[in-house]
Formats: structure tokens, sequence, C-alpha cells
């Protein structure tokens, strides 16, 4: 089994309000959250309340911040390829097809050339872009830059995803069939997953755990257990109530 | 219908760059015939034809385009190649741009034909001296562009970089050259064209050899405008033919990079 456990300590995270000026914006007050390996953690949120910033920092991209992050008991120390991250933007590099900006990801993989073809065309399969191959970003969808976004983050098999509103500009069957796919490989390879998202329903559907964060400054409200076996009914009652019971929270929050 | 009406719109659209130049003649040709002017200074268009019929049989045509356009390349490939290199270094080192940037920056206010002075001491009026003062042309643009396009590479790809652990080559060479090359080409394009200009100027005011400058000259000196309009019209037409080459090619780099060519 994959060991990677991964704990936050007291994270706090402040910006300068303006490039140069000293007033500072406390962006992350004290986030405290044990995430034991394997687990299936959703986070949702008001927009701009830190989720972004939160796996920034746990990525490794930002190292300014208070607080502990630590991987296995060891603290972190920049980026990692056992770190892996689907961005909110999708972030292709435009001058390369969607085969190899999926291949962006193994670019320091040990795997043979041979493997790596073809585990990068496996993922583009997964999400479903098999004809598009060939295709540079911008003669391809939003949406289907995004699924290619996933494939990238999906393909070097990372023991620790984050997965930044990666389903977003999705159309709702696409997005069924992808939470359903995310939740096969996340379930086989016992990878540790960080999903945020605005769809309570999706956060309900895949976590095992929904962390409601809230803003000015961003920290933790409440956390909730989803204690309902997989996979799980969206017209269960104990689904409805537990995603009634999110949702109230945001309407306690507007 | 409105299909038809596009494609005579667009049609009329191609061709409503020559409406000036054929009207320019038609008067040119008029004034002349018509004899409005005596002077000497104003020659008929059959003339110039005639002229540049005589500049091509004679060989003295393809003797100055060919000198002229040699130098122009030479130029251009070791301005351009020595841009490069230097525009990489302060793009990619902020050592180097410490020690070097703003000299550069300095160097760069000083008007191109302001050297002609110290290049004509230092290499005389010869072939060396012309090539000296067209890669300085070729040289500046270049350096501009991939400097200034290395520096801005999208901060969020090279995160993805990071993520990733490119190591600082394969950031240079996967993520930083390729962000850059659209801003390079700029440069490259730009060079093209300067260099072309500053050959003539470089004939023009470095006197000796051949090359269609010179061409130029010998008409001015000797009163014949025949020879001086027909040196104009080929200047031109190889300045617009290298600017129709360059253009091709950012098309291509463009729709490669999903930029709208314009
Ligand atoms: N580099 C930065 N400099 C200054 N402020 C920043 C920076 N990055 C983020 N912020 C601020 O931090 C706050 C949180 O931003 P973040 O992107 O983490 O929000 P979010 O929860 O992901 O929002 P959304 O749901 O809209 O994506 C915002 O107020 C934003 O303005
Ligand atoms: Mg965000």
């Amino acid at each position: 089994m994959l060991n990677n456990s991964l704990t936050l300590e007291n994270i706090s995270k402040r910006f300068a309000s303006r490039p140069g000026s000293t007033t500072q914006l406390q962006v992350l007050d004290n986030i405290q959250l044990d995430i034991a390996p394997g687990e299936f953690i959703s986070i949702v949120g008001a927009s701009g309340c830190g989720k972004s910033t939160l796996l920034r920092l746990i990525l490794g991209l930002d190292e300014e911040y208070d607080g502990r992050i630590l991987l296995n008991g060891k603290p972190i120390d920049g980026t990692g390829l056992e770190r892996g991250i689907v961005f909110q933007d999708h972030r292709l590099f435009p001058w390369l097809n969607v085969e190899q900006n999926v291949a962006v990801a193994l670019k320091n993989s040990p795997l043979s050339a041979k493997e790596k073809r073809d585990t990068v065309r496996e993922h583009i399969e997964l999400v479903g872009l098999q004809d598009f191959i060939d295709a540079y970003p911008h003669q391809i969808s939003g949406g289907m830059a995004q699924r290619v976004a996933i494939a990238r983050g999906l393909v070097n098999r990372p023991s620790v995803l984050l997965l930044d509103e990666p389903l977003g500009a999705l159309d709702a069957l696409t997005r069924a069939r992808l939470q359903g796919e995310l939740q096969n490989i996340w379930a086989k390879e016992k990878i540790t997953m960080i999903l945020v998202t605005h769809d309570v329903d999706e956060a309900v559907f895949l976590g095992d755990r929904v962390v409601v964060m809230q803003p000015n400054p961003g920290r933790i409200r409440r956390i909730l257990d989803i204690d309902l076996p997989r996979p799980r009914n969206r017209s269960d009652s104990r689904f409805i109530a537990l995603r009634d019971d999110v949702l109230s929270d945001f309407a306690e929050l507007h | 219908m409105s299909s038809a009406l596009a494609i005579s719109h667009g049609s009329s659209r191609r061709y409503r760059g020559w409406v000036l130049p054929i009207s320019a003649v038609a008067l040119w040709w008029l004034a002349s015939h018509m004899g409005w002017s005596q002077s000497g200074l104003l020659v008929s268009p059959e003339k110039v034809a005639a002229t540049a019929w005589d500049q091509i049989a004679s060989g003295k045509f393809w003797r100055a385009i060919s000198a002229s356009l040699a130098r122009n390349l030479s130029g251009f490939f070791i301005g351009t190649t020595l841009g490069l290199v230097l525009g990489c270094l302060l793009g990619l080192s902020h050592y180097f741009e410490r020690l070097v940037g703003p000299s550069f920056n300095t160097f760069k206010q000083i008007s191109l034909f302001a050297w002609i002075p110290l290049i004509s001491v230092w290499f005389g009026l010869g072939d060396v001296a012309k090539v000296v003062f067209l890669s300085l042309a070729a040289l500046v643009p270049v350096v501009v562009n991939t400097c200034d396009g290395l520096r801005n590479v999208p901060p969020n790809l090279l995160e993805v970089a990071r993520v990733y652990r490119f190591s600082r080559w394969q950031t240079i060479v996967g993520v930083m050259l390729p962000a850059a090359l659209p801003s390079i080409f700029t440069g490259l394009y730009l060079a093209l064209v300067y260099s072309w200009l500053a050959t003539i100027g470089a004939e023009y005011l470095l006197v000796s050899g051949e090359g269609i400058g010179n061409t130029l000259i010998d008409g001015s000196e000797h009163f014949m405008m025949d020879l001086v309009l027909f040196g104009m019209v080929v200047i031109g037409l190889v300045g617009w033919s290298l600017n129709a080459l360059a253009r091709i090619f950012e098309r291509r780099m463009q729709r490669l990079y999903g930029i709208d060519p314009r």
C-alpha cells in the first residue's frame, strides 16, 4: 500500500494586498486537516475563500506560508512527482498536441518510451479524446482541454492528486462519466485525492469527507463524514440529506 | 445571394490595392506625353521600361541585384545568429542581464546610421564594412524580441514545468523557447525588413563596388531619372517579396500557436 498520508498543521497564508504594499490580505487562517492514505477529500466553499491557494501550498509551488505540510510525516520540500494536480485553468502547452501534452507529465518518469506511449494513449481514451490525439489546444473546446488536463494529471499516477474544479467546464453526461472514472481510479490505485468543486452533489458523491470552507479569511467551517457505501446513489434519502446539509451551510454564508 | 456578394466583395478588396499604383502610372504617362513638363527630369514610363530592359539584357541588373542580395543575406545571417545568442543569454541569465543589459540598452539607442563614420574608419568602404553595418541592423530587433519573449513566458506554464520536475534545461527547451518563439519570429521578421533597408543605406553611404543602391547613385549623378526610377522599383519589389516571404512563415507559426492570423 502507498504510504501517502498528508497532514496540514496550522496553515496560514497572507498575500500583500497590492504588489509592494505592506498591508496584507489574510487568505488562509489556521487550516488543520489530517488526510489518511487513500482518502478522498472534497473541498467546497465560496469563490475566493482560498481553495486554489491551499492546493498550491500542498503542491509546493508557493513556499511562503505559516504552519507545516507533512507528507508521510515529513515536511514537503518544493514540488514532487508524487504530488500531481489538475489546475483550475487547463494550462496545456499551446505548441503541443493532445498526445504530447499528456506526455509532459511523463517527461521525468522512469517508464520506457513504449510504456509511456501506451499509457498516454490509454488515458486519452479514458477521457474520451482518442479522435483528437493530434489536435492542438486551440482546436478543441474548453471542456475537451480540461479533459486533456485530467489525463495529464492522472497519467503519471501520483500518490496524492489535487483536483481544482476539474469537471467544471463539462456537460452533465461527460461529467457524470468522468466522476465514475475518477472514483474507479481512486478505488483501484489507492491514490489520495483532494477535489475542489463548486458542485455540492459532486462533493458528496465522491468524498469520504466534505470540507466546507468559509471566506475572509479562508478557514474550515465544518467537516462532514460521508458514511455511505459506494457506488453511491444520488436518489438515496441519506445522500440527499447530506447534500442538503452542506447546502444549508452555504445558505447561511450568503 | 449573400455568399455571392461576399465573394465579389472579397475579390474587389483584393484588387483595391492596385488602384493607386495604376492611376499613378496613368497620370505619369499623361503628364509626360501632354508635355506638361518640359524638364528632362520627368521621363516617360516607356523610357523607364526601355532602361529596365537594357539593364536586364546587358547583365548589369543581375550583377547589381546579386551583389546586394548576397550582402543582405550575409548581414542578416550574421546579425540574427549573434542576435539570437545575445538575446537568449540576456533573457535566460539574470547574471548576464545585469552585466550586459544596461550597456545593450544604451547601445540600441544609437541611431543605426550614426555608426557609419565609425564603421568606415574601421572597416573601409568595402563589403566588410557593409556587412558589419547590416549585421548591426539585423542584430538589434532580434536581441530585443528574443529577450522579451523569454522574459514573458506565462508563469502558469512555468508552474506546470515545476510540477513535473523539469530540469533547468528541460524548462528552457521544452517551455521557454517554444513559448517565446512567436516573439523571436517577430524579431527575425523585423531583422529581414531592416536589413534590406540597411543594404540600400549602406550602398548609398559607403559608396564603392556594385549593388542596386549604386545603380541609384549612378542614375542621380548622371541625371538619368529613368535609371533612378528603375532602381527604386526594384528596391520596392525586393522589399515587398522579403516581407511576403516572412509573412508566410509568420502565418504558419501563428496557426500552429492558435493565434488568429490577421
Ligand atoms: N498571487 C496572489 N496575490 C495576491 N492575492 C492573491 C494571489 N492569489 C490569490 N490571491 C487572493 O487570495 C484569495 C483566494 O484566492 P483563491 O484563488 O485561492 O480562491 P478560490 O477559493 O480558489 O476561488 P475560486 O473558487 O473562485 O477558484 C482571493 O481573494 C485572491 O484575490
Ligand atoms: Mg480556485
